[in-house]
């Protein structure tokens, strides 16, 4: 089985156990306010990590190219609060035509 | 059941249509990190929860290994486990109905429900249900059309794909930076996300960042 496939299963039996374990626990357990606030926090460290990652690296080397231009045009949709698929195409655009102007 | 509230349903189907609507760009994003269409239909059915299947992705199609990708995606599933803290006493289901109830305890099914309490609590189990299969429904649908979609394309590159991930993780995580703090710490994980690339295994980077985030929520 190939790392793909265990990412899909693994991931889909740890989602559900955090989904089911979450109807099932006493609720004081997870009301602290320190938890509900590290809670809040993690998304954001991980997807801004992500979209970092995604956008200047290339197989575990650093790498400014085309997706830097997509990055800025979302970035200036969401300050003009486009909605998220003109953000997401705004961005797949511009990037791509920047990628076929160089190849 | 009784009559369901039509602001209820209102506010359920749009909410639904939408945020089931960005299953293209997932569906898309899989595709172009080197998952198969069957296996992004799956994660979409099994996983269903966004920010988890976008992270998983995300962490492989860098080329991190499985493990690094299923502890990205589960540390951003624990807020789906507490919202599931926050539903149960509101439903108060059992058994089968309750497995159902938490698949589909997500942002949106939550959010609409907590939404509906000024109207009624029947209100609020309507919405809670409503949006879980309505975006359950629409977000599988629309996983399949962008996995298709991304799958004949060919060179994801030429199209933007390599460009819409990014967005779509950045579409996810821009509401959520309300104050400067929130900022700080989004740009921090992201230099140093990139600054330890090609010095850790992949994967690795972006999980570390939740080690951050842990820091600084303890400390404020």
């Amino acid at each position: 089985m190939n790392q793909y496939w265990v990412a899909v299963i693994g991931t889909s039996a740890i989602a559900f156990i955090l989904k089911y374990s979450g109807h099932s626990v006493p609720e004081k357990w997870l009301s602290h306010p320190r938890i509900q606030k590290v809670n809040a926090l993690i998304p954001i460290a991980l997807l801004s990590a992500l979209v970092a990652v995604q956008s200047f690296t290339e197989k575990s080397k650093l790498m400014v190219d085309h997706r830097l231009l997509g990055l800025s045009v979302a970035i200036i949709a969401l300050l003009l609060k486009a909605p998220f698929p003109i953000v997401v195409i705004s961005a797949a655009a511009s990037s791509a035509l920047l990628y076929n102007l160089n190849n | 059941m009784s009559k369901v509230n039509s602001a209820t349903l209102r506010d359920s189907l749009s909410v639904s249509l939408t945020v089931g609507a960005y299953g293209v760009a997932f569906g898309a994003a899989a595709v172009a990190n080197g998952f198969t269409v069957l296996q992004s239909c799956l994660l979409s059915l099994l996983t269903f929860s966004g920010a988890s299947q976008f992270a998983v992705v995300g962490v492989l199609g860098a080329g991190g290994t499985a493990l690094s990708g299923i502890a990205t995606a589960s540390l951003l599933g624990i807020r789906n486990g507490l919202y599931g803290v926050i539903m149960a006493p509101r439903l108060k289901v059992k058994g089968f109905k309750r497995i159902v109830a938490a698949q589909i305890t997500i942002d949106e099914s939550t959010g609409v429900a907590l939404g509906q309490e000024v109207r009624s609590s029947e209100a609020m189990r309507q919405g809670f249900w409503l949006t879980g299969f309505g975006v359950f429904i629409f977000w599988n649908l629309f996983t399949l059309a962008g996995a298709l979609g991304a799958q004949a394309m060919g060179d994801i590159r030429a199209w933007g794909l390599d460009s819409a991930v990014p967005a779509a993780f950045l579409g996810l995580v821009w509401p959520r930076l309300k104050t400067n703090s929130d900022r700080a710490l989004a740009i921090g994980c992201a230099v140093f996300a990139v600054a330890m690339t090609p010095i850790l295994p992949a994967g690795l980077p972006i999980i570390a960042t939740a080690f951050i985030a842990i820091a600084v929520g303890v400390r404020r």
